[in-house]
């Protein structure tokens, strides 16, 4: 097992390097550098900049280098000192800016990585033992619709019923009397009544498919003999249903999380926006529009990355569960 | 010649699975499966409303009227019910009352059943160019008194039609999605290809690349790079750069069919006896194993459309991708961004929205079907 493991990290230092290149050609990529765009802003508020400081400035960010030095600048500070850079928009260091937004990004892509089981395994289950029913097909469906909507129009949906049919204003993370008061009881549940929208918004369009990998995984089970056995021995139809052959279709059904994760985190950078939440995406949306781009670099590397590392959890769980995948 | 026709036409003699090629086997297939048909049958239409939108559309996208701005959605029928009870042909929209309330500022629309707006089909109206070539004044419908404006689907807040700006917004919208598609076709084809006929070292190389691309949360991504868009770019070069980023991110799951594909391929006879026979490997590349994949290229093409529309949209929607005066469902949505302009006008919300979701479903079930009736000889 600690060979797998082993293994698997060091596949991912590839992967790892090729996402820090791509998030740093986005750095790049807007015309002019951050040094035009802060000359200007500096400019624009009346004082001037003299020839000389411009140099030394951009001597000290190593903008007259190479890209490849201009990289390495970047991602062995990264690397080394966790430091990602300057927010000119801000006027701080990124790094203070990112991880108070990613954890709260992460929480929710959890919750629904969660709730998404939930609702995808027991139907999974049900479609797959009920094939060709009247509840199947209602259910893929439903499934479908889900599939086919945007996340963020499925979540301004959400917020025009709520307001118009409840009353309700969903956006934002706290009522207005929590926004800053202390840590109690009282806060948390109202995080989590706010919190449940983006958590659903973002999990009904991923159900869909996960659905349909349960109910083929195990349909390709419950033709098998072993069924048939346990059947004629007299087990009970959920007895057995539930006992083996579900056992066996979870096993693929663990590695979904890594292709899901990078539609979860999509969907919560969408409808943090549209719902306007203290996460991620609409810091990064901001800071792309205002092209503070060592900010939004930031943003998507750390997306990316933690995105590979629920992907690493996902298959190291899946050869726990499974020996086979071990042994290859 | 005429011998060997007889001889099959002997020993074949119904119409049925035996004589059938592999086409025609794939279209019996392909029938079987209604949603996938339907589907086909929605796509077709979008394309057509898309290349026929200055006819469809009973006003120009771009035409304000600042005395109905958010005019309400109006009721369309087809009869008149008289006294008696006896009913009569006249399409009809439902009229209304507007008034203006000076301290709020804005117009409130009550219905007025008295009052009907007579339609007609073929209409003489606002003059257009189809597609920027023919002038023609005739439009499918529209109101038969002159002077009067109808709104089907309701108005915007500079009083344009959202009906007829949904009908241009379709061609934007399907477009991207045909030639974002045509884009990550030539990538997949051309990469997955590479990786699977070689093999080796290009194909770890160009699986670590499709492994990166494809673990990176898409949205994100795009976002990063439209926003690299200069502003002072006209809609012509922003309509190309939004498709080429959609279509970027979209071709690996092309390319890793097309792998496996020409993975499997590799192995088989007809593959190895043109080998023998002295065959380039282009020759074998493009005649002899591309032709036999061409089914499940079409399936997978056509599941990689709604990714793509719904990447315009939401690009355009967050005010960084395609931006006015192109007119495209996401452009329509942005129109919707907050609360106060859906719950005034939910329309603009609604219809837009429907738009995106019919276009996505039909692709969905129409590459379902293609890729059950690309291998006709399974189960």
């Amino acid at each position: 097992m600690g060979i797998y493991i082993a293994k698997r990290l060091l596949y991912m230092i590839p992967t790892l390097f090729g996402m820090s290149l791509i998030s740093f050609v986005i750095i790049q990529l807007p015309p002019g550098d951050f040094l035009t765009s802060l000359v200007s802003a500096i400019a624009d508020s009346g004082q001037g900049l003299d020839r000389a400081s411009i140099d030394r400035l951009t001597a000290l960010y190593g903008l007259d280098q190479p890209f490849y030095v201009q990289y390495w600048n970047w991602i062995s500070g990264i690397v080394f000192r966790g430091d990602f850079g300057w927010s000119f928009d801000w006027g701080q260091p990124v790094s203070r800016l990112l991880w108070d937004r990613m954890g709260i990004t992460l929480l929710v892509s959890g919750l629904s990585l969660i709730l998404i089981w939930l609702i995808a395994i027991p139907i999974g289950i049900y479609s797959a033992v009920r094939r060709y029913s009247a509840g199947d097909y209602i259910f893929t469906f439903i499934g479908f619709i889900g599939l086919a909507i945007p996340t963020f129009i499925l979540a301004l949906g959400l917020m025009y019923v709520s307001f118009t049919y409840f009353g309700l204003n969903v956006g934002g993370l706290f009522s207005p009397e929590y926004e800053g008061a202390r840590w109690s009881i009282a806060k948390f549940w109202d995080l989590l009544a706010h919190l449940w929208i983006p958590v659903v918004v973002v999990a009904i369009s991923s159900t869909a498919a996960l659905i349909r990998v349960m109910r083929a995984n195990l349909a390709d089970e419950l033709g098998k003999p072993y069924v048939t056995t346990a059947r004629a021995k007299g087990l009970s139809e959920f007895t057995l249903i539930m006992r083996y052959p579900v056992r066996i279709a979870l096993n693929p059904f663990v590695s979904t999380i890594g292709w899901v994760l990078p539609a979860l985190i999509s969907g919560v950078t969408i409808t943090a926006i549209v719902l306007n939440l203290p996460m991620a995406g609409p810091l990064l949306l901001r800071a792309l529009v205002s092209q503070d781009m060592y900010l939004a670099g930031a943003f998507i590397l750390i997306m990316s990355v933690l995105t590979l590392i629920g992907m690493l959890i996902s298959d190291i769980l899946l050869a726990l569960l499974d020996p086979r995948i071990r042994y290859q | 010649m005429e011998q060997v026709t007889l001889t099959e036409a002997t020993l074949l003699p119904a119409a049925g699975m035996a004589d059938a090629g592999q086409w025609k086997l794939m279209v019996w297939r392909f029938r079987r499966h209604r949603l996938a048909v339907v589907s086909l049958g929605i796509v077709v239409l979008l394309y057509l409303v898309a290349i026929f939108a200055e006819f469809l559309a009973p006003y120009g996208p771009d035409l304000t009227r600042p005395q109905y701005t958010y005019a309400p959605p109006q009721g369309i029928s087809f009869v008149d019910h008289a006294a008696d009870g006896a009913l009569s042909w006249n399409p009809h929209a439902a009229g209304y009352d507007i008034t203006v309330d000076q301290e709020a500022m804005r117009r409130t629309f009550t219905p007025n059943p008295d009052k009907i707006m007579p339609l007609g089909f073929f209409v003489r109206g606002e003059p257009y160019k189809l597609w920027g070539l023919f002038s023609a004044d005739l439009h499918l419908i529209g109101p038969t008194k002159s002077g009067e404006v109808v709104y089907l689907l309701g108005s915007d807040r500079l009083g344009r039609d959202v009906l007829s700006r949904l009908i241009y917004g379709t061609r934007i919208s399907m477009s991207i999605g045909l030639v974002g598609v045509v884009i990550s076709l030539a990538l997949g084809l051309f990469l997955g290809g590479i990786s699977g006929f070689y093999g080796g070292i290009i194909d770890s190389l160009i699986q670590r690349l499709i492994e990166v691309v494809s673990a990176m949360p898409t949205i994100p991504l795009w976002m990063g790079l439209a926003a690299a868009i200069p502003l002072t770019w006209g809609p012509i070069e922003v309509y190309f750069t939004v498709t080429a980023i959609v279509s970027l991110l979209g071709w690996t799951s092309l390319a890793r069919e097309v792998r496996g594909r020409f993975f499997s391929l590799r192995g088989e006879d007809f593959v190895t006896a043109a080998r023998f026979d002295g065959v380039g490997e282009m020759r074998i590349i493009f005649r002899h194993m591309l032709p036999s994949m061409t089914s499940h290229v079409l399936a997978m093409v056509t599941l990689a459309v709604p990714a793509m529309i719904i990447a315009e949209t939401s690009l355009s929607f967050l005010g960084i991708g395609l931006k006015p005066p192109v007119v495209s469902w996401g452009v329509l949505l942005q129109d919707a961004q907050n609360l106060r302009a859906i719950s005034s006008a939910p329309w603009l919300l609604l219809w837009p929205a429907l738009a995106v979701m019919v276009a996505v479903l039909s692709f969905n079930f129409l590459g379902d079907g293609l890729r059950d009736a690309a291998d006709p000889y399974g189960d």
